[in-house]
């Protein structure tokens, strides 16, 4: 359950969809028509070429962690030490978040480690992507 | 176009006192510096025809305070590198006959707190859906993020990282209005407290209150003032994304790649030529970065280079001499403190002067790899 305090997003016509879908336990992405390359965060237009033909789809939810850092100071809505962490989705994009289900210590977080995606609700509004290692033998 | 050397800086001051400074809220501090480099030029407020200041509303405000009727006003803020963005532009406005003599100021009582602009992350924007959720609280959880990826990348260790604060101190210990001057061991930085893994407090910025402010005018009348002109060869601007997590690269920033090859490249001078080195070290990962970035070494050696002592005192590339932001101050945007320090140097003024300096080089970072900015000085005009 995530504790109080902690910051909450507020969804934007551009990214509503993305927030819906985290909802209902989806990671959405989007795709740009002209290069087939995901892209994020979300916009309804591509970054690579400015085509507004660009599709949204569901993200496999496997990343690997490529990088964080440890936070040891408190802040409300964390119990320190947490990590914050930057995952590289399969499909290409990074996205920020935390780590769960996991020691919030350099050992267990070994860079490139597999994760997958976790959805977790903040409240009947909000649900946020969080990554777990993903288990031996998966 | 711009040629090399066409635009001095002709004034170039501090606020009187720089630190803890709670007698002076962020507008005056702002103002002690702009009238301290009137000072030293001899200019007054009705001299001065075009202003630039960090962020919203702020030139008018200061132009305003100070008794200035601008004809040009850049409010560029793009972060603590924003400076070395309105030298940039200021050169150009001047270049084009929009303005003679343009003041460029900073304040910030970035730890009195007296007036001092909040920077919440709103709900709504990109930062605040996509960040802000996972906790991070300001630089120190979010500019040290791609450290980590770094040092896997090219094996840089702890030890590495810690050296850059120990040389930083050494140029400190050289200044005595640095906030931190004696001298530290690796070992020291490695058992100061933990703020975010891999990075502790001494791998972190100060944050301090203080001001800081230049005058730029045509080189041709540099001679009727009673400064040591500060020639402007070559200037470079870029920015990536406020995200930390989106910058495209974790070893490399696209700002610094793009800012600071282009100033150099204006300037016409060879790496090898430049004798001073400046890059804004809010973390301790940022001299490294810009070394590689900039093209001063390879990528993945500047630990090899900064281990090796080339950036120390008696090194051939003295980097950060006044202490940094690690060691002198940081106000929150810092690079008008970098770009102050290089003036000095090029003025054969510096607390620690680089003897014989003709050339610094001056990069600063806006955000957290979010912008970037670079200027090359020298003390001859080509």
């Amino acid at each position: 359950m995530i504790a109080p305090g902690r910051p909450k997003p507020k969804p934007t016509p551009e990214t509503k969809h993305f927030w819906d879908g985290a909802k209902e336990g989806k990671l959405l992405l989007q795709r740009c028509g002209d290069t087939g390359k995901a892209y994020f965060p979300p916009r309804p237009f591509s970054p690579y070429t400015g085509t507004r033909n660009v599709e949204i789809f569901q993200a496999s939810g496997r990343a690997t962690l490529h990088s964080y850092v440890i936070h040891h100071r408190p802040v409300p809505g964390f119990t320190p030490p947490y990590a914050i962490a930057v995952v590289e989705l399969e499909e290409g994009p990074r996205l920020m978040t935390n780590i769960v289900e996991c020691e919030q210590t350099p050992e267990a977080l070994v860079l490139d480690m597999p994760l997958e995606v976790v959805f977790e609700a903040m409240d009947e509004e909000i649900s946020l992507p969080f990554f777990r290692p993903v288990k031996e033998g998966k | 176009m711009l040629s090399r050397g066409e635009i001095a800086i002709v004034g170039a001051a501090e606020s009187t006192r720089i630190g803890a400074v709670p007698e002076m809220s962020q507008i005056m501090l702002h103002a002690d510096a702009a009238l301290n480099a009137m000072a030293e030029t001899g200019l007054k407020p009705a001299d001065i025809d075009g202003v630039a200041c960090v962020g919203p509303m702020m030139p008018q405000q200061i132009a305003h305070y100070l008794g200035i009727t601008p004809k040009w006003v850049d409010g560029t803020g793009v972060g603590g590198c924003s400076f070395m963005l309105h030298v940039r532009h200021a050169a150009a406005a001047i270049h084009a006959g929009y303005a003679n003599t343009i003041l460029i100021t900073h304040g910030e009582s970035g730890k009195s707190r007296i007036n001092a602009t909040p920077r919440p992350p709103e709900p709504e924007s990109l930062n605040g859906q996509f960040e802000a959720p996972f906790g991070p609280f300001g630089p120190p959880t979010l500019f040290p993020i791609p450290v980590l990826r770094y040092m896997k990348t090219y094996g840089v260790t702890h030890e590495d990282l810690a050296m850059v604060s120990v040389v930083t101190r050494e140029w400190a210990g050289k200044n005595p209005r640095a906030m931190f001057r004696d001298p530290i061991t690796v070992d020291d930085v490695l058992n100061s407290r933990m703020i975010a893994y891999p990075f502790r407090i001494l791998q972190c910025c100060l944050v301090t209150d203080g001001g800081g402010a230049l005058i730029l005018t045509k080189s041709d009348r540099a001679k009727d003032f009673p400064t040591k002109p500060v020639y402007i060869l070559g200037t470079g601007e870029s920015v990536e994304t406020t995200m930390v997590s989106q910058m495209k690269d974790f070893t490399s920033s696209s700002a610094f790649r793009v800012a600071g090859p282009t100033a150099i490249e204006a300037a016409g001078i060879d790496r090898k030529d430049v004798d001073h080195l400046m890059i804004y070290d809010a973390f301790a990962h940022l001299p490294m970065y810009g070394l590689e970035d900039l093209g001063f070494v390879r990528r993945g050696e500047a630990k090899d280079f900064i281990r090796e002592g080339h950036t120390r005192p008696g090194g051939k590339l003295p980097l950060n001499t006044n202490g940094g932001g690690l060691s002198y101050t940081h106000t929150g945007m810092y690079g008008m403190f970098a770009l102050q320090e290089s003036v000095r140097q090029m003025r054969g003024t510096a607390p620690a002067q680089v003897p014989g300096a003709k050339i610094s080089v001056c990069h600063g970072v806006g955000g957290m790899f979010s912008a970037s900015g670079t200027v090359v000085f020298s003390n001859e005009r080509p």
